[in-house]
């Protein structure tokens, strides 16, 4: 076993865990942070990403010992400290980026290291950043407009409205 | 998983001292070798990461004017900062997997697993790159030796690698559809004294220089060189994604698209 200790969301946290214990397992298991969600376990599906000193990571596919002193962003720390929802988050709703849900937090972690490092994609760099964030309801349109609108650019109004 | 320890050295004599131990195997990014361990087809007592080795880490400009990375540079940082210096390495390194992959994974991590589909290969092997070690420099032409296999001792850790810039470069990738690795990839780069054309993806035999298309190339630098060659399917990987036929055409078809694309 080791203890590792990092900061999640802005608070210190700590833990004993083993060699193997992936990230995803360590958020989910030992801290109850059960927002990132395990889809594949094959670094495959994107709803596990989490950030890891600011870049997006695949949280199954990365050990939590590699974490030990790091700063860790995971959907529980994305809504406003009001508690009302973020601009990605609220796009997504209002946009319905979303149908069941699972793939989300981990849509929204992608959509917002994207943001971070290029504020107004086109669409086409939409797409290609969610490559690895995989969505099995929504066909990615909503998605897509959703991570637009959240970025401040217009997008056509969805059909429901 | 089978349980395993964690050491994260900070220097690489640290790392060569832990990686001494029959036992320990050396983890870069882990985006190959955590699947792997997943599956429980590797049994190491230790792992030892590498990517919290600081003089392994970044990007730098050689003596020589080549492209210095460190062994345990990420991929994302590898197709950030060689943009403007090697657009070539850039847009290779910027394409494999996908973004949290690439920020994890590790250029060492992936010329030291040499899977036959992985990108780096064709890089190292097309620029003549140099794969430097804690213990010494192998040229990229002397490096690799097969399926998953490489000139790497055990223990032996990767600590640089050196690309040579060429004068225009371009890596084409034919991707599988489902799994985004490359059916056939092809890094083209023309050197003043000579073209260098690697392949990824297709043989079985891991990556390979075409030198039939490096000699054609070197006199007339475009697609229209390449009419007259053709590929042998012999050695070429057959599975349900292609034919071992396939896999040969698709290795002119993506040669001459990067001798079109290279800049």
């Amino acid at each position: 076993m080791a203890s590792v200790t990092m900061t999640v969301n802005g608070k210190s946290v700590s833990g004993d865990v083993e060699g193997r214990t992936l990230m995803s397992d360590f958020l989910r298991n030992d801290l109850r942070l059960t927002g990132t969600h395990i889809g594949c376990d094959t670094s495959q599906c994107g709803a596990c990403v989490i950030h890891v000193n600011g870049e997006a990571v695949k949280s199954c596919t990365m050990f939590a010992v590699e974490a030990d002193g790091a700063e860790v962003a995971t959907i529980e720390g994305q809504a406003n400290t009001d508690g009302s929802l973020n601009v990605i988050q609220q796009a997504f709703q209002d946009h319905h980026g979303l149908q069941c849900g699972f793939c989300t937090p981990g849509m929204v972690m992608s959509a917002a290291a994207l943001l971070k490092d290029n504020p107004k994609p086109s669409e086409a760099e939409v797409r290609a950043y969610l490559e690895g964030n995989i969505c099995r309801c929504t066909g990615y349109h909503n998605i897509v407009k959703a991570i637009m609108a959240a970025s401040g650019q217009d997008v056509p109004a969805v059909a429901a409205e | 998983m089978y349980a395993f320890e964690i050491e994260r050295p900070s220097t690489i004599a640290d790392a060569v001292k832990a990686l001494s131990d029959e036992d320990a195997q050396a983890l870069g990014g882990g985006q190959t070798l955590i699947p792997t361990l997943k599956q429980r087809l590797a049994m190491p007592a230790t792992l030892v990461s590498l990517t919290g080795i600081g003089e392994m880490q970044g990007v730098c400009a050689g003596d020589n004017g080549e492209v210095c990375v460190g062994g345990a540079t990420n991929h994302a940082t590898v197709a950030a900062e060689t943009a403007a210096s090697y657009p070539g390495l850039s847009g290779l390194a910027g394409h494999i997997g996908d973004p949290a992959v690439r920020n994890r994974g590790t250029v060492g991590g992936s010329l030291a697993n040499n899977d036959p589909s992985a990108c780096y290969p064709a890089a190292a092997l097309g620029s003549g790159a140099t794969i430097i070690t804690n213990t010494r420099q192998i040229a990229a032409d002397d490096y690799f030796q097969g399926l998953f296999e490489t000139a790497l001792e055990e223990g032996e850790v990767i600590t640089e690698v050196r690309f040579p810039v060429p004068e225009k470069s371009h890596y084409e990738k034919f991707v599988q559809p489902a799994s985004r690795f490359a059916l056939v990839g092809v890094f083209v780069a023309k050197y003043a004294d000579g073209v260098r054309v690697a392949v990824t993806g297709a043989s079985e035999n891991g990556v390979f220089r075409w030198t039939e298309a490096e000699a054609a190339l070197a006199s007339d630098f475009s697609a229209g060189a390449l009419d007259g060659l053709t590929v042998p399917a012999d050695s070429m990987i057959a599975d349900l994604h292609g034919s071992s036929d396939y896999r040969a055409h698709l290795v002119k078809v993506m040669t001459g698209r990067a001798v079109t694309a290279a800049a």
